[in-house]
């Protein structure tokens, strides 16, 4: 397989960039949904962030990436301590997925050939403490969605099934990418992304045009291309690494707790997700970006990212609801 | 010109042909036929050509465990998935093909996984079409019209023109294709590799401005979303005038480019016909066309597989073979005990596990009754006897109901969704009447209810009955304009979301503008002029039914 594009050599759409970011400096935001038209980078986004997360330290063959051996399941069965490096997974779930593959299932080889009771994990025991992407995630089958919901929710797989009871740490970030036009998103699985972007095409001739030149000269020499694009990649790395540091620093006053309540409040949005997430969020760009408080500047960048997908949908209200949301911001903020 | 839809799509096949990975694929709609076969013939890539039936299962396609190996080596064996050889894929009846497998293919595409894949589309009516992702994803969309001309396969005649250095071409692809609304930034990547093939087939090593002519012909035309405006160029596209300020100094290799004006030309010529008829309703159908997945979600209860449970086959079960092996895998050791002479895998009856399907789809029957002043005076009572009538004949067939009112200035839920017959009469009975007309309200409200039922497996049908004379606003304000406004948005928002709906007219003279309503929701008008509730029963069955 290819090289993964290089990140930052993705012209424009800073929104996704900075979301997708901004979720592997505080995993706890909660994942990006990205939607948006046919041919606008979105899974190449994704899929170039995973050559950006620093690696993690996990227990050498946990089937669950593990750090420490008393985190690592019984039905593991492992027999070292040793610790070692990977690189923080970004596992695909692709559509049409069974379930058996999803939660993980009876393992058949064993059981055919010796005749064990073993257990087989499945995709979201591989993406614990990663990121779970799913492609066209408005097209997923509805009994996958319900078992993500729960799983997401709680951050444990509970397996009941084939005569197995296991449970398991499954704690991920959800990063989805769609398209609208192809079927709505059921509100209770919006609500578990923390961000949600819209992507539109460039609008601008020029933009456009640097975006093909650059995917030309990728395809025709991907190892030069990369390389070329190696020393950024390892800055926004780098500062990724040093805003996890640094976020446990950072203020967020009660003058800022106030904005936060007030636009949610101002927008309608439902429940108290919609502040917790413009917080965290907020606190983490502020990290980002060397910050030690976060500021209204941080509110403003981030309230579209975090609240548009929370609003109740008006039908009536053609200008997409970040239009909206901007709106709000500007007179609560002003 | 439907000689040249022939030329070019020999040229498209040809170019295909040199680089079928790069250029994704083609789409080629035409209905199967001697002269289809003859088109098929013509495509010669290096690769061999495989057909990928559309029903293909995720193990066959990504590669998975081969059962019939596994059993019989007594070992793991696993399959390898479709494009582990390499393939030219062809794809027929793909216009059937669903969009989960086209998204999967498009998966595999970007990943480079795949070499090129040849749709073969069927499709007579303009909504019965190959999945939006897939034909995004593929360079062309061969469509000749009429019939094959005598000297097929000839290409068209290519003026080679001058040499374009890349950067300009790329400038060039991308411009023409922000002119012709191309949203995609795949299309002017794909012409430009299009122009890059055609000259490699020419045996040319650098791009001339002819490559780009035919490329933008062959990639552009069925993408384009409008045509461009020959009037005004220069305010639509700033950027051809920085560039050629930037490029002052090449000036040369400009002037040998074909000029934007001529390829747009070369372009709008081959349009499809109708576009500007479809233009304005672009968004709105792609919307609507949009069930093709909703309805698969609609009645989604159908396909939902159950956990599979032990029975006995015969008849219509079918068994779940992964289910039972899983069933007997664990006694194997035991039963060789018992057996040792026997070989291979020792299945009992009570391992069987038989497949199941939750079969039905729920039908949900929304109704918006108008119960304003003006209904109230004319028929309420009939509308109510006539949803009493409705009301047993949902209850027979166990569909659901669900009831809303509107008048004064708010639409209120009377019912949510329900099977009671008992309860839905209380509530109908009780139901006052008197004050203005919301009829956006009451659409609106109906609107919501239908997209939660369906998100719950349902399939809503709208049913407004109404008088027609909206009055009342979204906002609550009296303004007979923005009243029919309104109602008018809501009915399209309706529409989009691919609902199915119904407007009975309950006035004592059919309403024109309730005509215009049912045919914005996209669905059935019934006026009933004094009619009784059995009358009006019959139109409701009859048209549901239709």
């Amino acid at each position: 397989m290819k090289q993964p594009f290089p990140f930052s050599a993705i012209v424009g759409q800073d929104d996704m960039k900075t979301a997708m970011i901004l979720t592997a400096v505080d995993p706890g935001i909660g994942g990006v949904l990205v939607f948006g038209d046919r041919g606008t980078g979105k899974s190449t986004a994704v899929r170039a962030l995973a050559a950006l997360l620093p690696a993690i330290e996990v227990v050498k063959g946990c089937p669950i990436n593990a750090a420490t051996r008393s985190d690592c399941p019984d039905w593991a069965k492992l027999e070292t301590d040793t610790v070692e490096e990977r690189p923080t997974p970004v596992i695909d779930l692709p559509l049409g997925v069974t379930e058996d593959r999803v939660v993980g299932a009876l393992d058949i080889e064993r059981a055919l050939t010796r005749g064990e009771k073993a257990f087989e994990p499945g995709l979201l025991a591989r993406a614990n403490r990663g990121y779970l992407y799913i492609d066209e995630v408005n097209l997923l089958e509805d009994h996958i969605v319900d078992l993500l919901l729960d799983v997401a929710q709680s951050g444990e797989n509970v397996v009941e099934r084939e005569g197995l009871s296991i449970r398991h740490a499954a704690r991920f970030v959800l990063v989805g990418s769609g398209n609208p036009e192809e079927g709505e998103l059921r509100p209770q699985l919006l609500d578990r992304f923390g961000l949600s972007v819209e992507v539109r095409s460039p609008q601008d001739v020029a933009e456009r045009i640097e975006v093909i030149r650059r995917r030309d000269a990728y395809e025709r020499k991907p190892d030069t291309f990369v390389k070329r694009y190696a020393k950024e990649d390892a800055k926004v790395s780098a500062a990724i690494v040093d805003a996890r540091g640094r976020i446990g620093t950072v203020v967020a006053g009660n003058a800022i707790l106030g904005d936060c309540a007030e636009l949610c409040l101002a927008l309608g949005s439902d429940g108290l997700r919609g502040e917790l997430t413009l917080l965290r969020a907020a606190r983490a760009l502020a990290a980002y970006e060397g910050a030690k408080r976060v500021t209204r500047k941080h509110l403003r960048r981030i309230a579209p990212l975090a609240l548009s997908h929370r609003l109740r949908r008006d039908p009536l209200d053609e200008a997409g609801s970040s239009t909206r949301v901007n709106r709000t911001v500007e007179t609560v903020l002003a | 010109m439907s000689d040249t839809s022939w030329h070019l799509a020999a040229a498209a096949l040809d170019i295909l042909a040199v680089d079928p990975a790069a250029l994704g694929g083609a789409v080629l709609r035409m209905r199967a036929s001697p002269d289809r076969d003859r088109v098929l013939a013509a495509f010669q890539p290096a690769l061999p050509l495989r057909k990928l039936p559309i029903n293909i299962s995720d193990d066959q396609l990504l590669g998975g465990v081969d059962l019939g190996a596994t059993l019989a080596a007594g070992k793991i064996v696993r399959s390898t998935g479709f494009f582990a050889t390499p393939c030219v894929a062809v794809l027929p009846m793909a216009e059937r093909c669903a969009p989960a497998l086209a998204a999967k293919l498009c998966q595999m595409s970007d990943k480079g996984l795949t070499r090129g894949i040849l749709a073969l589309d069927e499709g007579i009516e303009a909504d019965e079409a190959v999945p939006d992702c897939l034909s995004d994803g593929v360079a062309f969309h061969i469509a000749p019209e009429g019939r094959m001309p005598r000297d097929w396969p000839k290409r068209p005649a290519v003026d080679a023109g001058q040499p374009v250095a890349a950067d300009e071409a790329i400038a060039q692809l991308t411009l023409l294709a922000a002119r012709f609304g191309i949203g995609s930034l795949r299309a002017p990547l794909l012409a430009w590799q299009t122009a890059q093939a055609h000259a490699t087939l020419q045996g040319r090593a650098d791009v001339y401005s002819g490559d780009i002519e035919l490329a933008a012909a062959l990639v552009y035309p069925h993408r384009a979303t409008q045509v461009p405006d020959a009037d005004a160029p220069a305010e639509e596209a700033p950027a051809p005038d920085e560039q050629t300020q930037q490029d002052a100094g090449e000036r040369d290799s400009q002037a040998a480019l074909p000029d934007t004006e001529m390829l747009i030309d070369a372009v709008a010529a081959l349009l499809p016909p109708g576009l500007l008829q479809t233009l304005g309703q672009t968004r709105s159908t792609r919307a609507a066309k949009g069930s093709g997945a909703g309805k698969l979600r609609k009645s989604n209860r159908r396909g939902r597989p159950l956990p599979s449970r032990p029975g006995r086959l015969g008849g219509d079960a079918r068994i779940d073979l992964i289910a039972t092996l899983r069933a007997a895998a664990p006694w194997q050791p035991l039963r060789r005990k018992q057996q040792p002479d026997r070989a291979g895998l020792l299945i009992r009856p009570s391992d069987i596990r038989t497949k199941r399907y939750a079969q039905h789809s729920d039908r949900l029957l929304i109704f918006s009754v108008d119960a304003s002043g003006s209904a109230a005076m004319a028929r309420l009572g009939e509308a109510k006897g006539a949803i009493e009538l409705l009301l047993a004949e949902a209850y027979a067939s166990r569909d659901h109901v669900a009831l809303i009112s509107f008048r004064g200035t708010q639409a209120e839920t009377l019912l949510p969704p329900t099977r009671s017959l008992v309860q839905t009469k209380r509530r109908l009975s009780a139901l006052p009447g008197g004050g203005g007309t919301p009829l956006a309200a009451g659409l609106q409200s109906a609107m919501t209810l239908a997209a939660q039922s369906a998100g719950q497996g349902m399939t809503p049908t709208i049913i407004v009955l109404t008088d027609g004379r909206a009055n009342i606003a979204l906002d609550g304000s009296a303004h007979r304009a923005t009243a029919a406004e309104d109602a008018k948005t809501v009915a399209r928002a309706i529409r989009a979301q691919g609902t199915e709906a119904l407007v009975i007219d309950m006035s004592n003279r059919p309403q024109p503008a309730l005509q215009d309503l049912g045919r914005t929701l996209d669905g059935g008008y019934i006026a009933l002029p004094r009619a009784d509730a059995h009358r009006m029963t019959d139109a409701v069955t009859a048209a549901l039914a239709g």
